[in-house]
């Protein structure tokens, strides 16, 4: 692991009790869902500009924690990544928005919302960003089934039409 | 079957000003079929004359769901996918993927693959900028440089069917190493670029650089200063264009960017103009770089030998048993990658292409995240939009780079 992170990673274990852990020479740390915003103004404070990805990932069946909200940083002027992971639980999953501190969560958090239903508190813009407006369900979900599309023949083509969720004139 | 919700004012009543609903001021929709939006960007904009007061970006409608098809493939099979990502950057998403596996289950490549992985990334890298030059020189009323750069680009594609089969959807960067070997041919092809096309780059700065009117549309437009840049997650030629030098090949360099001799370029303005110039100086760049690799191209074979992650080569199928039984786990069930997660970013011609990816021991990634440069550039497009005419917003577009199979994967 990179040597300069120690320090870094020491005092964040010891004032948001976050556990570290490492993998493949990257460190990772877990934050309680109520200190998020508390551990990135910290992050942010300790030189690291840039919030690289954000994403989560669901583990349903498994409920407490369901999901895992990644936060991915990478400091420019000192030259580190970190990453934060923060567990959630499966039930009206919400966390609040870190967008005033890092402009570009404002759309990550919309496409978590979208993709997940993670509800982010404080946020604000939170709408559908790459689905329609309209879409029921959050498709990176577990348990939404990857799904495909009816192929329409000449043959069974009216019958399908009229279950098929599109726009008709 | 569900009605279909329309969006109307009031769901955008927090995002436009308070004089477009007293009918002050003009919402005009500017796409997605607009061609300077480069592709199916819409774009909603609010007009007070010919001023932008407001915009408000509308993404989505390119969305392939490609992470979510990632999930129910196997480690090599999800691969083919990568490709549809970024169309412009092809090779380069599949090296930021490869390189993900490859970290992931702790996986050595040759050097002879190092160094052909990056003169095709390099030379996709400039096949990439040569679109962007050509479609927002387009965009600027500049008819001609469009179709040189695409003569050029075909060159170069040319290339990438010569050693793939495919001039855009190659897939030709595999864990473990390559597909295969590049062909006799290859040198001899790429050496031919190296020749012709510094004397094309002058061409084309002869055209552009010091033209009045490229100036006009271009210098002090769309500013962004590095904090801004760094704020919204802007990456790549944009940051650099602002006076932030970073550049992941240099910084934190993979597949071998640290045996080479190049510079990255830099520029303080942040403007259209000086995002224009960091791209020009990144091919010249670029050359740099495929001619070392290309002069010290080292010998040797082009895959890795661990078996267990890398099919073996096909002459030995019929002579060893061992090797039948590898061929025949790999293609029907896939490898089993350790579990854990994994972050790895590569510099694509947009900036940071990260492919953060998760198994949970089994054959299939459990979780494909994709952190596309573009997604976070476009972001900072309402702020570099406030107050410009709409003609400069035309222009901001274009130098921004984007690609909306990046932006809505």
């Amino acid at each position: 692991m990179d040597k300069k992170l120690q320090p870094i990673l020491e005092k964040l274990e010891k004032e948001i009790g976050a556990t570290v852990s490492e993998y493949r020479g990257d460190a990772s740390l877990v934050v309680p869902a109520e200190k998020v915003v508390e551990a990135c103004q910290q992050v942010k404070g300790l030189g690291f500009e840039l919030l690289s990805a954000m994403t989560a990932v669901d583990y349903w069946p498994q409920e407490t924690p369901r999901f895992h909200v990644i936060y991915q940083f990478s400091s420019i002027s000192r030259n580190m990544v970190l990453t934060l992971r923060v567990p959630l639980a499966g039930v009206n999953p919400s966390l609040s928005t870190v967008s005033h501190l890092y402009r570009n969560a404002n759309w990550r958090e919309r496409e978590l919302w979208d993709m997940f239903g993670i509800k982010f508190n404080g946020h604000p813009d939170l709408r559908r960003i790459l689905m329609p407006a309209d879409w029921e369900g959050h498709p990176l979900r577990k348990d939404y089934p990857l799904g495909y599309e009816e192929p329409q023949f000449t043959f069974n083509f009216d019958e399908i039409n009229l279950r098929k969720p599109y726009a008709k004139e | 079957m569900p009605d279909i919700q329309e969006i109307t004012i009031d769901d955008l009543k927090h995002l436009v000003s308070e004089r477009a609903i007293q009918g002050e001021t003009v919402l005009l929709n500017m796409g997605p079929q607009h061609p300077s939006t480069h592709g199916v960007l819409r774009l909603l904009l609010e007009l007070d004359g010919e001023i932008v007061v407001n915009c408000i970006p509308d993404i989505g409608f390119l969305h392939t769901g490609i992470e979510k098809n990632m999930e129910a493939k196997t480690y090599q099979k999800a691969e083919v996918m990568t490709d549809r990502l970024d169309y412009l950057n092809t090779v380069g998403n599949n090296l930021a993927y490869t390189l993900a596996v490859e970290k992931l289950v702790d996986l050595d490549v040759p050097v002879r693959a190092q160094a052909i992985r990056v003169i095709l990334v390099e030379l996709q890298r400039i096949a990439s900028h040569l679109v962007w030059l050509g479609t927002s020189a387009l965009d600027l009323a500049a008819m001609s440089m469009f179709l040189y750069c695409f003569r050029e680009r075909e060159s170069i594609l040319d290339i990438f069917e010569l050693c793939s089969g495919q001039r855009m959807m190659t897939t030709y960067i595999r864990p473990g190493g390559l597909w295969r070997d590049v062909p006799v041919e290859f040198e001899k092809a790429v050496r031919h670029i190296l020749k012709t096309f510094p004397r094309r780059m002058d061409e084309y700065e002869a055209l552009l650089t010091r033209n009045p009117l490229m100036l006009d549309r271009t210098y002090s437009i769309g500013k962004l200063t590095g904090e801004e840049c760094l704020s919204f997650g802007v990456t790549g030629p944009m940051l650099r264009a602002s006076g932030i030098q970073w550049d992941l090949r240099k910084d934190r360099p993979y597949s071998g960017y640290d045996q080479y001799d190049f510079d990255v370029p830099t520029r303080t303005e942040g403007d259209v103009y000086a995002r224009y110039l960091v791209r020009i100086e990144e091919m010249r760049q670029s050359l740099r770089i495929v001619q070392q690799a290309l002069d010290k191209l080292p010998i040797g074979p082009v895959r890795s030998n661990n078996f267990k992650f890398v099919p073996p080569p096909r002459s030995e199928i019929g002579v060893s048993m061992e090797a039948l039984i590898h061929h025949f786990k790999l293609w029907t069930e896939g490898f089993n990658a350790p579990q854990g997660a994994v972050y790895s970013a590569v510099e694509s011609p947009r900036g940071e292409l990260g492919v953060y990816l998760e198994s949970d021991g089994g054959p299939k990634p459990y979780r494909v995240h994709w952190r596309t440069p573009s997604f976070d550039n476009l972001q900072s497009l309402p702020l570099m939009a406030k107050g410009v005419l709409v003609a400069d917003l035309i222009a901001i577009i274009g130098s921004v780079d984007i690609v909306l199979g990046d932006v809505d994967r």
